[in-house]
């Protein structure tokens, strides 16, 4: 019997009756994470891990939620639900359901490389892992943060030595704050689109070391913005928003960027190829960790990640769900799944 | 390498013109300092300004070194490219991350390695590449790949590549211009020499070697797009311009002196070898001239005079002389080329480019009716025509004259001002000095059905943007009709729209055959194109030239779209 299946409200556990990540109303709702496709108004009930549930509140209002921490067992309708750090952004979970020895695990998103922000991704023994593919492709292999985020630096210096200012677009609820963490923030001051900074206040909350960051709205002066980094969401992007920049180079800091035309055809003078998903090697490893002999793969590739795992042995099948899908296949409208 | 490679990356990132000028500048410099890497400057110059050595080695070669060296198998790697939409960053992405690498300059590239590769064995080419990619620092490998595919276009045109030179070197941009003419040419092995030449200070000596068969740099003519009612404000009185036909066919520059001749394509290619009819030429026309025109088929079986064009064929007859490299004598008998002068650049050896455009074609004239006549009188018909001058009385009038434009074959009109120079590339002063207005035909049009998409390349990597379009076999009331596919297009579609037919592509994708998608047929486009011609190769009976997407009709019901019949009435009444 399988534990959790797609059904239209979501993924559904029959024996303890709740659902992961339910994109309908339903009345028990277990939460991988706080990205808006994943963490849904409406439903009755949430069950997430303990620093998720500020974002989750931030989100959807005054709902009813009980917070775990990772690792730690509950028995719902006789099912042992657990949540395990996934890696993705802050709170961020992989649900492990047990019932009558079987147990199954769903990723929710996840990245294996450690961002110095969220809890270090844990493999997950089960029998049967349901993954996501968001850059499920040989060709998304990331380069290590630090590399990256010396390219940023680096071009965060030369603007500032121009005089100009970096805009950097980053998907404001997690992207930006490892962004934040991991960038030399003595090259200049940093600002943030009123969209963003809420979030940092929350990490922050948490006990998550960012550097000082000010509103963009806040900013005195002219000049107040050459040289400075500005933290912008990607539909900032090109919006008379900017203008307030003068001149400023621009950047988008995501995986998509890790293909040229993706970068030209939104005209982003930079891109870095800086993902909270797992790269194709990083998928593959995780799967394999997971010792499961049965695999479902969802949002993203799912057509190549299946069909390669299923070349390789493994019982893989495609389970559909709502999760950033055409934005995950295409690369083409708002590129990455948050 | 190294350099060209860093140098790359910084045009391909910046978005302005003004960053990428920075770029190709310091680049220059820093070369023109160090006798060192000229060669391998020669090399940057040349593969920026648009050059392409011969196919170094058979894409085949490339995606087998993807699969082998990736462990990849087949599907995966063409999901891979089809997402990237373009081979040598797919190559750049897929290869193993190697540890140890090892540097050499463009120039060693080039010259030991990728040069002689074209004569080795397959096999041998296959080891020496797997070789070189297990040994490329990783930061190279898109430049290399690109290299070898010959897509290494990165938002640079040869204009300011000329310009960036100019500036390195402290030298007229006109000038640079002229000294670039013919670097990027097919089978040029450019060196250090070439470099030193094009960034040397300016001398006297260069005047006269400049001379040797170098053609001018051609003027471009941009697209005229106002309304006839806006014309006289735009353009000022009828008689202030020089109104010739756009010609659909080839343009080139013949250029005598010192006892020889040389056609020059505008791409820059060398072509006096294919069109060997030509030849004829040398011997009535003078030292010392350089023609700018454009080269036709026209069958000239009842010649009356020199601005005679009846027996003009269409661009798809020439197009049987393109790339051809024997012209056998049955080639040369049905498909005669004849080449159409419409200025004067240079006579008895001097530059006339800076003469008024009236006095130029008033020498031209005198030029080619006095070889016409001369020839005549040996009984010999030159191939060569005088483009015939345009009149009316004002804007309106020569605006009805250009729907003759169709039926005589042509693409529309040319407009000239009167007192402007010949100038260089597109560069654009005034709308009334110094300029070529193309003011060509609407085009035909049709509405059709969008029945397969594929993901595109470049810009559009990744996104179903090159599309499949069909016409209805039938009229409405025929039982069994069937969409027939007839062109593919790309362009003319907004991102927006570019993203929201992308995304009901993906919705109503009935089959997929690798990268391509055939939909269930709900969109219509207008789809225009320049030129229509029977063809036995194309499924509908007919080619169409420069598809593309004038308009989605979105209002229009798939029904509703035109039938073959339609496009059918497009076609030319046939040549005699």
């Amino acid at each position: 019997m399988d534990l959790i299946k797609a059904t239209p409200q979501g993924l559904y556990c029959s024996a303890g009756d709740f659902h992961i990540d339910p994109w309908r109303p339903v009345s028990r709702a277990v939460i991988t994470h706080g990205h808006s496709d994943h963490a849904r108004w409406g439903s009755a009930a949430y069950l997430c891990q303990r620093d998720c549930a500020p974002i989750l509140r931030k989100r959807l209002g005054d709902v009813s939620i009980q917070a775990l921490d990772y690792g730690e067992r509950l028995d719902v309708n006789g099912v042992s639900v657990s949540l395990h750090p996934a890696g993705h952004v802050l709170g961020s979970a992989q649900i492990r359901v047990e019932y009558r020895g079987e147990v199954w695990a769903a990723s929710g998103d996840y990245k294996l490389e450690r961002d110095g922000v969220s809890a270090p991704f844990e493999p997950v023994r089960c029998n049967a892992f349901i993954s996501e593919s968001t850059f499920g492709l040989p060709v998304y292999r990331w380069r290590p943060q630090a590399d990256i985020m010396e390219d940023v630096n680096q071009w965060w210096r030369r603007n500032a030595a121009e005089g100009r200012a970096s805009a950097l677009f980053a998907y404001g609820l997690g992207k930006a704050q490892r962004l934040l963490a991991n960038v030399d923030a003595s090259i200049g001051p940093i600002y943030c689109h009123g969209a963003i900074e809420p979030i940092n206040d929350i990490y922050r909350a948490q006990g998550v070391a960012l550097p000082a960051t000010r509103l963009v709205a806040e900013a005195v002066g002219k000049n107040a913005f050459a040289g400075a980094l500005v933290f912008a969401p990607p539909s900032a992007a090109a919006s008379p928003w900017m203008r307030r920049f003068g001149e400023y180079s621009d950047a988008f800091a995501s995986g998509w960027m890790q293909i040229r035309g993706n970068r030209r055809r939104r005209g982003f003078d930079q891109g870095f190829a800086i993902s909270d998903h797992a790269d194709w090697p990083g998928l593959l490893e995780a799967i394999h960790a997971t010792g499961a002999e049965r695999v479902f793969v969802t949002h993203g590739s799912v057509g190549a990640l299946t069909r390669y795992l299923s070349e390789s042995g493994l019982d893989a099948r495609e389970m559909r769900t709502e999760y950033g899908e055409e934005e995950a296949e295409s690369g083409a409208q708002e590129p990455e799944a948050p | 390498m190294k350099a060209f490679a860093a140098l790359y990356r910084e045009l391909d990132a910046a978005t302005a013109i003004k960053r990428k000028q920075k770029a190709l500048v310091e680049y220059l410099r820093a070369a023109m300092d160090d006798p060192a890497r000229h060669a391998s400057a020669a090399w940057a110059v040349y593969f920026l300004a648009g050059g392409k050595p011969r196919q170094l080695a058979p894409t085949k070669l490339l995606r087998r070194l993807a699969l082998e060296e990736a462990r990849l198998p087949e599907w995966l790697f063409e999901e891979c490219y089809s997402t990237v939409g373009d081979l040598a960053e797919t190559l750049a992405l897929l290869l193993p991350i190697v540890d140890e690498t090892e540097e050499a300059t463009l120039d060693q590239w080039m010259r030991e390695r990728l040069l002689p590769l074209r004569a080795a064995p397959e096999e041998a080419k296959y080891k020496s590449l797997c070789g070189w990619a297990h040994k490329l620092p990783q930061s190279q490998r898109l430049v290399f790949f690109k290299m070898i595919t010959g897509e290494l276009r990165v938002g640079v045109s040869r204009l300011q590549v000329a310009q960036a030179l100019a500036l390195a070197a402290g030298v007229d941009a006109k000038r640079m211009a002229q000294r670039m003419m013919g670097y990027t040419q097919a089978g040029r092995v450019p060196t250090a020499t070439d470099f030193a030449a094009l960034t040397a200070p300016a001398s006297a000596d260069e005047d006269e070697a400049l001379k040797e068969g170098q053609p001018y740099p051609f003027y471009l003519a941009h697209p005229f797009q106002q309304p006839v009612e806006k014309m006289a404000e735009a353009l000022g009185a009828v008689g202030d311009w020089i109104v010739e036909w756009k010609f659909d066919g080839i343009r080139a520059q013949y250029v005598q002196r010192g006892g020889q001749f040389q056609l020059w394509s505008r791409g820059e290619e060398l072509v006096t070898d294919s069109y060997p009819e030509l030849a004829e030429l040398q011997r009535w026309l003078p030292e010392g001239v350089a023609l700018d025109g454009e080269l036709v088929v026209l069958r000239d079986d009842d010649y009356a005079a020199p601005q005679d064009l009846s027996g003009l064929q269409p661009f798809a007859l020439l197009q049987q002389r393109l790339g051809r490299k024997v012209v056998s004598a049955k080639i040369l008998r049905d498909l005669p080329v004849v080449f159409i002068a419409y200025d004067l650049l240079e006579q008895d050896g001097r530059d006339l480019r800076e003469a008024p455009q009236e006095e130029r074609r008033g020498a031209l004239e005198a030029l080619v009716v006095d070889a016409t006549l001369r020839a005549r009188d040996f009984g010999v018909t030159l191939p060569l025509r005088l483009s015939p001058l345009l009149t009316a009385p004002d804007w309106p009038s020569l605006y009805a004259k250009r729907e003759e434009a169709r039926a005589l074959g042509v693409e529309g009109m040319i407009l000239k001002a009167r007192a402007g120079a010949y100038g260089v590339g597109r560069r654009k002063g005034s709308d009334r000095e110094n300029v070529w207005w193309k003011w060509k035909l609407d085009p035909m049009s049709v509405d059709a059905v969008l029945i397969y998409a594929q993901r595109g390349h470049g810009r559009r990597s990744g996104v179903y943007s090159d599309y499949t379009f069909a016409v209805w076999s039938d009229p409405p009331e025929a039982p069994a009709r069937a969409l027939v596919p007839f062109a593919k297009a790309y362009s003319g579609l907004t991102d927006e729209e570019m993203r929201a037919v992308d995304a009901i592509i993906r919705k109503t994708t009935v089959e997929t055959f690798g990268p391509v998608r055939s939909v269930t047929p709900t969109l219509v486009f207008e789809l225009g194109f320049e030129g229509i011609a029977e063809s036995k190769r194309h499924k509908s009976g007919v080619a169409v030239r420069f598809p593309r997407m004038l308009r989605w009709r979105i209002d229009k019901p798939v029904a509703e779209a035109d039938t073959l019949q339609a496009l059918r009435e497009l076609l030319p009444a046939p040549h005699a």
